[in-house]
């Protein structure tokens, strides 16, 4: 293709499908911190992850290096990215594989549901994946009279339950194991009423209960961790062995991928399969990896299929302040140490992706002004865990205020009445641009002394500062302000009488 | 050394204290202080608050009051206004298209320093009882701010600094790199999380038994003691500049009402 | 436009920054300083660490080793290519007669079925290469490793590893791998931590995994 742009469409085109907080991140929190099981189940899990995290990422005195390492190859990719996907068309179509394109989720499902029709078959056995998860294609195959089966047990658990998954790595990381074992009983047609809760006992009535679909399964569907540009190669990371049934025993594979998810080469595996399984489960390396490239004649499936998927990624590529989202390769490390998602879990942030890569991803992908997307870069105190988390280095704090940036930008107009904040900020503006526009206001201190009164604290204050005051107090100000005391005092000539003022 | 003097804003109008400490704490080291009348604000709350345009001439205020050859080192009792000074004003006037304030916003940021930052690094502070004379016979816990330990990358140099003090008892407090859930406007636009990860910091703190919780950003000591207030805990909140300043002869009370060298109460 | 052209004129729509690939950093690690003692003894710990059963024999008494851990086994699978000797202790090959082992061959000519893999008691195959540092076997679908399925419905695997296979670390398997090969990378039985993240071992995958270094 040439590099000319003359006749290009006009970016960015967003992605659609389940990407979208439904309602603004501080109503979804307040309802899901509400949630006292949800909150000990969550604290919980991610204090046991983090802590693994930590002990194996301190086992390797190069982990710095192999996160800049991880960090540029992503980056170099993005930066190459329409020669390495043509590569990657080319090497895996040389081996018998089929490479659909797909500008969007509608278009995805679309091939997908056409490519199991051909088959014939109506059940479909599923490995976990977040892009098939991001296209709602369960959801469509239904409609379409085709079961889609999910086989990781966090998934299975979810889809069991109807309910929805709020993490990217441990769908169900929100239940616990005695509410598990009741899904088990309620919702598994031959299990054993004896089971207990033992992770043990309910991991082997999930093997039981899918051992027979996997056996028959004629098709399957799953995503993909990476994609090797130079050999053609996908992989799948996993640990239950259900990714490998579905990889190997069906007669059909369809796996559906991002267009960002590739790597240059074979040889940057060394770097991702070293940062992936650290970063996400804990562990040295996950039990299980699969690699297969197009067709293995007499190996596994022989009609392989791969979708590769847009549905917004384009978008976010565009944004030079925000494309680095795309280097995520969905470990969950930043939500594991989020101290926004320990509290509300996934949930709250509606979209497929939460915690902080979702807080940048989503409105990265959909635009800042789909649905509430726009409450997500909110949601953070910008800690900078994440960061020091992420893998490949993702600067998360600074997409979230590029974003929020974003947001105030989208929303200026000449029409529109400001909101508080709008007004708290220009003001602010003004106090803050100037030292004597300081210091005036300052002079102002003692009233705020007065609102304290005898117990020198303020309990209420109205507005958006009523936020602050339902859970914390303002302590009375001081009579003098910093800058009056220098002027006033410490630089005062000698011999020059103090004025006595009383400082709290 | 000619050192100037950063107060920020919040340290400026509610804790003039920590800025008087700080003072006192260079002065007692033999060093001149000047305070560039013109400064105000870093402009974080704009920064993080999404508010570019209204942050551009807050960011141009500071670094037209500190971008002289008046002094060798600026200071600020303060992690995440030196963060904000040393990490955010490039990338503002960069997006506001402004070279020229870009270039003099990275001269002003790599002459900025955190007091701890000051005080170890280029003053060679590592005993405050025997350096700066600092007592303090009081029960300490410490919360390492999330801009200084992670911006910054400050480690243990507050800590040590307080250690070193004369008389203190220092506790170590659990889950000491969680936020406390400030984040500036994020404790009024998401005020729930916020109060949910304060109100788990101050339950730390009261589990450690100390007195008072001390740390290097007024900001967050605000919001962690205001949390405390309103719960009824007598646990207070100082910062670390008045536990340096406070000496044998001059002592700072738990409260913080503070008697301090060249000044009054 | 084809979907294709256009995600890939979407693409160039947004690079049009014309972002610079930056050089790759390679200084992590890519070849260990560990001695082959060393690394044997990491994998042995990292092996068990995961729940797998290890045992270190010197090469000649694999076949012995091997008919130990088959006793009580009435069949097994192996691939064409496994080493016939290794299987030369195992009483009366291919018998029916009681305490004798069943071995069934998976060949090219001669493809086990998902059904009469999944009746046989266990798998037994060679590995390409495996990796000290993570803990982690290989199997690349060589003769000697055979097709994916057989190691996988099996619900033991029992994998014979030569000690001259073990590298240090993940670099340097991979260079010793063929990409495009269907590779399996093994690091314990299969196991969940979907649980309240707690690990346990034994979900779709075999539950159990033997392995045998031979020195």
């Amino acid at each position: 293709m040439s590099n000319t742009f003359l006749g290009m469409p006009t970016l960015p085109v967003f992605g659609h499908g389940n990407l979208n907080a439904t309602e603004p991140f501080p109503k979804a929190a307040r309802r899901e911190l509400a949630n006292t099981q949800l909150r000990a189940n969550l604290g919980h899990a991610t204090h046991t992850i983090r802590d693994k995290r930590l002990k194996v990422v301190a086992e390797l005195p190069d982990w710095e290096e192999l996160r800049n390492a991880g960090s540029a190859i992503k980056n170099a990719t993005m930066a190459n990215l329409p020669a390495l996907l043509e590569q990657f068309e080319a090497n895996f179509t040389a081996r018998g594989g089929i490479i659909h394109w797909a500008r969007d989720a509608q278009e995805a499902n679309e091939i997908v549901t056409d490519l199991i029709r051909a088959t014939g078959e109506t059940e479909v056995v599923k490995v976990k994946s977040m892009a098939t998860q991001e296209i709602g294609l369960n959801e469509y195959l239904e409609e379409q009279g085709i079961a889609a089966f999910e086989t990781d047990l966090a998934e299975l658990i979810v889809q069991l339950d109807h309910d929805k998954p709020s993490h990217i790595l441990v769908p169900a990381i929100h239940k616990n194991r005695s509410q598990i074992r009741e899904i088990f009983l309620r919702e598994m047609a031959d299990v054993d009423p004896a089971l207990t809760d033992d992770p043990a006992r309910l991991a082997e009535a999930a093997r039981k209960h899918l051992r027979k679909k996997f056996l028959s399964a004629k098709v399957a569907v799953s995503g993909a961790n990476f994609g090797l540009a130079d050999t053609g190669t996908l992989t799948v990371v996993e640990s239950e062995g259900n990714g490998r049934m579905c990889l190997t025993l069906p007669e059909t594979l369809i796996t559906v991928m991002g267009i960002e998810k590739l790597l240059p080469s074979w040889t940057d595996l060394e770097v991702f399969m070293q940062l992936l399984p650290r970063s996400s489960t804990g562990e040295r390396m996950n039990p299980y990896t699969s690699l297969w490239t197009g067709v293995t004649p007499g190996d596994g499936p022989q009609n392989v299929h791969l979708v590769m998927l847009d549905n917004g990624r384009t978008a976010a590529l565009a944004d030079e302040m925000g494309r680095t989202a795309l280097n995520c390769i969905r470990c969950s490390a930043c939500m594991n140490v989020c101290p926004v998602y320990e509290r509300t879990g996934g949930h709250a942030y509606g979209s497929t992706y939460p915690g902080p890569i979702g807080a940048i991803l989503s409105p990265l992908m959909t635009g800042i002004k789909s649905e509430e997307n726009n409450s997500l870069p909110y949601a953070s105190s910008l800690c900078g865990a994440c960061y020091d988390a992420c893998p490949v280095k993702i600067n998360i704090p600074e997409i979230l205020v590029h974003l929020r940036g974003e947001d105030v930008d989208s929303k200026r107009s000449k029409t529109k009445a400001p909101t508080q904040m709008d007004l708290m900020m220009k003001g602010a503006q003004w106090a803050f641009s100037s030292g004597s526009h300081l210091n005036l206001l300052e002079k102002g201190l003692p009233l705020g002394k007065l609102v304290a009164g005898r117990n020198k604290v303020i309990k209420k204050l109205p507005g958006l500062a009523a936020g602050w005051t339902q859970s914390r107090d303002i302590p009375a100000p001081p009579s003098q302000s910093f800058r009056q005391w220098w002027a006033t005092e410490h630089q005062a000539p000698a011999g020059v009488e103090h004025p006595e003022g009383d400082q709290a | 050394m000619k050192i100037a003097l950063f107060a920020t804003c919040i340290v400026d109008a509610m804790y003039p204290r920590t800025a008087r400490a700080t003072v006192t704490i260079l002065e007692r080291l033999g060093h001149e202080v000047v305070f560039p009348q013109g400064q105000a604000c870093c402009g974080q709350m704009h920064v993080n608050s999404g508010y570019f345009k209204e942050a551009l001439p807050v960011v141009a205020n500071h670094v037209k009051a500190f971008d002289t050859d008046d002094y060798d080192v600026a200071v600020a009792p303060s992690g995440s206004c030196v963060a904000s000074v040393k990490h955010q004003h490039e990338m503002v006037a960069r997006r506001c298209g402004d070279a020229a304030l870009e270039a003099r916003a990275a001269v002003v940021g790599a002459k900025t320093y955190e007091l701890s930052q000051l005080l170890t690094d280029v003053l060679g502070i590592s005993n405050a009882a025997e350096q700066l004379g600092s007592y303090f016979p009081h029960k300490v816990t410490y919360h390492p701010s999330c801009h200084g330990m992670r911006l910054l990358r400050l480690e243990d140099r507050q800590l040590n600094l307080l250690a070193s003090v004369g008389g203190i008892e220092m506790v170590a407090l659990p889950e000491a790199d969680q936020c406390c859930g400030f984040g500036g406007t994020f404790s009024m636009k998401n005020a729930d999380v916020s109060s949910a990860m304060n109100a788990d910091k101050a339950a730390n703190i009261c589990g450690t038994g100390a007195e008072l919780c001390s740390g290097g950003d007024a900001s967050c000591l605000l919001h962690i003691g205001g949390g405390l207030s309103r719960q009824g805990s007598e646990v207070g909140t100082l910062h670390f500049a008045e536990i340096l300043a406070s000496t044998l002869e001059n002592p700072v009370t738990v409260t913080g009402e503070v008697q301090l060298a060249g000044g009054k109460r | 436009m084809s979907a294709r052209d256009d995600v890939m004129s979407r693409i160039k729509s947004a690079l049009r920054d014309s972002p610079i690939a930056p050089e790759i950093p390679r200084n992590y690690s890519r070849t260990s300083t560990m001695n082959d003692e060393q690394r044997l003894e990491q994998l042995v710990d990292r092996l068990i660490d995961y729940k797998a059963n290890v045992f270190v024999v010197a090469a000649g008494q694999a076949p012995v080793k091997l008919a130990e851990l088959l006793a009580g086994s009435s069949s097994i699978v192996v691939p064409h290519g496994l080493p016939d000797s290794w299987l030369s202790g195992l009483p009366s090959i291919g018998g029916n007669d009681a305490g004798t082992v069943a071995v069934q061959v998976d060949s090219p000519e001669r493809r086990l079925t998902v059904e009469e893999l999944d009746a046989v008691d266990a798998v037994v195959t060679a590995a390409a290469v495996a990796v000290a540092e993570t803990g982690t076997i290989m199997l690349d679908g060589s003769p000697s490793q055979g097709r994916r399925i057989i190691s996988l419905v099996p619900d033991r695997h029992i994998c014979l590893l030569q000690a001259r296979d073990i590298v240090g670390l993940l670099p340097e398997a991979i260079a010793r791998l063929d990409a495009t090969a269907p590779q399996t990378w093994i690091s314990g039985p299969s196991a969940t931590s979907d649980i309240e993240l707690e690990r346990v071992e034994g979900v779709h995958g075999p539950r159990t995994l033997d392995v045998l270094i031979l020195t």
